[in-house]
């Protein structure tokens, strides 16, 4: 076991841990990530918001590492101590990170299905700037329809590379990927064909942003006007565990449930999430947990009220 | 037993004097300060002929604005029904179509919009929420009404006219409100 120091709290890891993990394991003053995502292999090391300072490398090595790391790419020494919020300097980084992360993502949360569960809203929320700096065009693309359900609007897209591995990963034949280079490239199915497979849905969830949205969602209601219920069906190609987001009696979405780093706890099959959206086909299982600080705790109890007298007719 | 907050009073049950028996005295000291009052300056005035003078922060009934070149501002990103304390606002988005650039600005827009001003507090936290520069409170009155069903303004009522004329002018809340009581 490795002994890790986080912002001045300890926790013996095993080795091959991430420090990214390792502050998760501990709970808090967890670096943010918008790439990196613990249930597809090799993912993270791209969009930089993880940056930690490394301040003692290891008890062999005490150096600290020159720069700041990428604490998802990063494995755990013995004896290594990381400040992250700690420190002022990785605090900095990250608005740096943020704003350019935001060079060219529009300003359309109002339109965008994605806002009040985006990541980068949050992110800019907490390091970001309240205008922007830049001055230049935004790179714009037409919007897209991946398939019939799912549609890719490129311009939000930060290229965090996570729906290009749930391709790799999860289904037999990739038929999407990272064309082009450097500003100019893009997510694409190259020559406009459909993403046909039984788990291509996903995608939609890993998106950090508003890239790749649900078409049958699409402009249906805003996110904080839903409530999330934890419901599940027996389904033969996939769990079948899932959130559906209700509004009133209606299903208007049905999405993976989300663990508390707002990643999918099992991935789910395209019938479930497209097909499925009566309340018959389903059952509920409670409530989902909503965080308190989240706009979709809005006009919702994160709790059921317990009921003071259930079968009041049998009680008079 | 010794009162613990001297809030009681001690009740008198005194015979009244001749003169309080008349009553005559009373009466006519009741009636001074009525016939005051014909003299004064008086406080109603004669509505709708004559209207009141508002504030220049009046909140009265919300419009929705246009852009200068007509569209809809509102995008129905929903924001003034979240920030509304009442709940009076709700709507439906839908995905604007080819060809209907000129009548939208944005790529989604409310196909309906209701606030029902029944529920509405006019305390103007939509126009404090708006992202587009579409929802504002202005001078004019909420009107009254015999039938309930009336106060659920829709997207008709509350949409501002394409015309130059039949704009609503909101200049005192655009300027007046942010920089403050001048």
């Amino acid at each position: 076991m490795l002994k890790v120091t986080i912002d001045d709290i300890s926790i013996e890891v095993p080795p091959g841990t991430t420090i990214l993990q390792a502050a998760r394991m501990i709970g808090q003053n967890v670096p943010p990530a918008m790439c990196y995502y613990s249930k597809l292999e090799g993912s993270g090391g791209k969009c930089r918001t993880c940056l930690v300072k490394v301040t003692k490398g290891s008890e062999k090595d005490p150096r600290p590492m020159p720069k700041l790391v990428a604490s998802c790419r990063t494995g755990v020494m013995d004896g290594m101590e990381v400040r992250n919020e700690t420190s002022p300097e990785v605090i900095d980084a990250r608005k740096g990170v943020t704003e350019f992360l935001l060079i060219n993502h529009p300003l359309d949360c109002p339109v965008c299905d994605q806002a009040g569960e985006c990541k980068l809203q949050d992110l800019s929320y907490e390091h970001g700037l309240a205008k922007s700096r830049y001055e230049f065009k935004r790179r714009e693309f037409e919007k897209r329809d991946i398939g019939d359900k799912i549609q890719l609007h490129m311009n939000r897209c930060i290229l965090c590379y996570r729906c290009t591995q749930v391709a790799d990963q999860l289904t037999p034949e990739r038929v999407h990927g990272v064309l082009n280079r450097g500003e100019v490239s893009e997510i694409s199915t190259y020559i406009e064909q459909a993403v046909d497979n039984d788990f291509s849905g996903n995608m939609i969830d890993v998106c950090p942003v508003g890239a790749l949205t649900d078409k049958t969602f699409r402009f249906k209601s805003r996110v904080w006007f839903t409530k999330p219920m934890l419901a599940h069906r027996e389904c033969t190609t996939c769990s079948g565990k899932v959130t559906l987001w209700f509004q009133g009696s209606e299903v208007l979405r049905v999405t993976t449930r989300k663990d508390k780093w707002n990643e999918a706890e099992a991935f789910i099959c395209n019938d479930c999430r497209f097909e499925k959206k009566k309340t018959e086909d389903w059952t509920i299982d409670g409530p989902a947990h909503i965080d308190t600080h989240s706009v979709i705790a809005q006009n919702h109890l994160p709790f059921e009220l317990p009921v003071v007298q259930k079968n009041l007719p049998d009680a008079l | 037993m010794q009162s613990l907050t001297n809030r009681s009073k001690v009740v008198s049950n005194k015979q009244m004097t001749l003169s309080e028996k008349l009553y005559i005295p009373a009466i006519l000291a009741g009636l001074q300060v009525t016939i005051q009052h014909f003299f004064k300056k008086k406080v109603t005035i004669n509505y709708p002929e004559e209207t009141r003078e508002h504030s220049k922060f009046f909140r009265g009934r919300h419009v929705l604005k246009r852009d200068d070149q007509g569209r809809e501002n509102c995008t129905a990103c929903g924001l003034c029904a979240v920030a509304c304390p009442a709940e009076a606002i709700t709507m439906v988005a839908e995905e604007r179509k080819k060809g209907e650039e000129h009548l939208y600005r944005e790529e989604k827009y409310a196909a309906e919009y209701d606030i029902n001003m029944l529920r509405c507090i006019f305390c103007g936290l939509c126009e404090e929420a708006c992202p587009k520069d579409a929802i504002y409170l202005t001078n004019r009155i909420s009107l009254s009404n015999y039938d309930r069903n009336q106060f659920i303004y829709t997207k008709d009522m509350l949409l501002e006219g394409n015309e130059e004329d039949l704009r609503i002018n909101i200049d005192n809340r655009r300027n007046g409100v942010r920089e403050g009581a001048n």
